[in-house]
């Protein structure tokens, strides 16, 4: 449909026309402000906890330790350079012996979802997969955060008022 | 930040300028931001429903099906204008 837009505004005489392609969804996706009446009820990425510790694939398991450690934290996602999301780091696999890599120790590929996925449907299915915390990334894979079902259950009860 | 007026020269071709060398550029994710930062205009052509619900920032909204002269008389012709509808389809 915007390409047909795009042509249409050109032949009314606008100089300088873009379409972006990729559209509403991507933008949604990339976790990005939104405006409208969906707006009331807040997404996974506006309610995802930001800060969540990162390492690079080839940290040390001792070293990741200590920085969890330090900060409080059971979890650590591994981004590659890019900062693409490439595995989880928690419970045994941070047992590892100190000299493993953080890519060698990693849970491989985890499940995440998009910024803007609908909280209720969301809940839903943590609830009834008895999953806690799930890894919310962007349309191009970077971490965005980690969505409690907790917190996702308390801003949908804030927003039902 | 991308400047308009590079965009546009990228967008009609090295030294040309002319109306009729004119056509609508395709840009991905990453070069919308720096085009509305530099003051783009933003058209949403779904419709209105669709707009209602969930739209991006500052965006106005204008369904195709309504894109007439006077439906666009708002927008200025000589600023970048970036249209967008729900995805690639």
């Amino acid at each position: 449909m915007s390409p047909r837009a795009a042509w249409r505004l050109e032949r009314l005489g606008f100089t300088q026309v873009y379409d972006f392609v990729p559209g509403k969804m991507a933008w949604l996706a990339m976790g990005w402000p939104r405006e409208g009446t969906a707006a009331a009820v807040p997404n996974a990425g506006e309610v995802a906890r930001r800060g969540t510790p990162t390492c690079a694939l080839d940290d040390r398991i001792g070293d990741v330790r200590e920085t969890l450690l330090a900060v409080g934290r059971h979890v650590c996602i591994v981004v590659n350079a890019a900062g693409i999301v490439e595995g989880r780091l928690r419970g045994r696999a941070l047992e590892e012996t100190p000299e493993a890599t953080a890519e060698e120790a990693m849970e491989l590929g985890p499940t995440t979802i998009r910024p803007n996925e609908r909280l209720e449907p969301l809940v839903e299915r943590m609830r009834k997969r008895g999953v806690r915390t799930i890894i919310v990334s962007d349309l191009k894979g970077q971490l965005v955060g980690i969505l409690y079902r907790e917190d996702a259950e308390r801003a949908l009860e804030a927003a039902r008022g | 930040m991308v400047e308009l007026g590079e965009m546009a020269t990228r967008n009609w071709g090295k030294g040309r300028g002319r109306r009729e060398d004119a056509m609508p550029k395709e840009i991905e994710i990453d070069e919308i931001r720096p085009l509305l930062d530099a003051g783009a205009q933003l058209v949403e052509v779904l419709p209105e429903p669709e707009y209602e619900e969930e739209h991006l920032p500052g965006a106005i909204n204008i369904p195709l099906k309504q894109m007439t002269r006077e439906a666009v008389a708002g927008l200025e012709k000589d600023r970048a204008v970036i249209v967008y509808c729900w995805d690639y389809l």
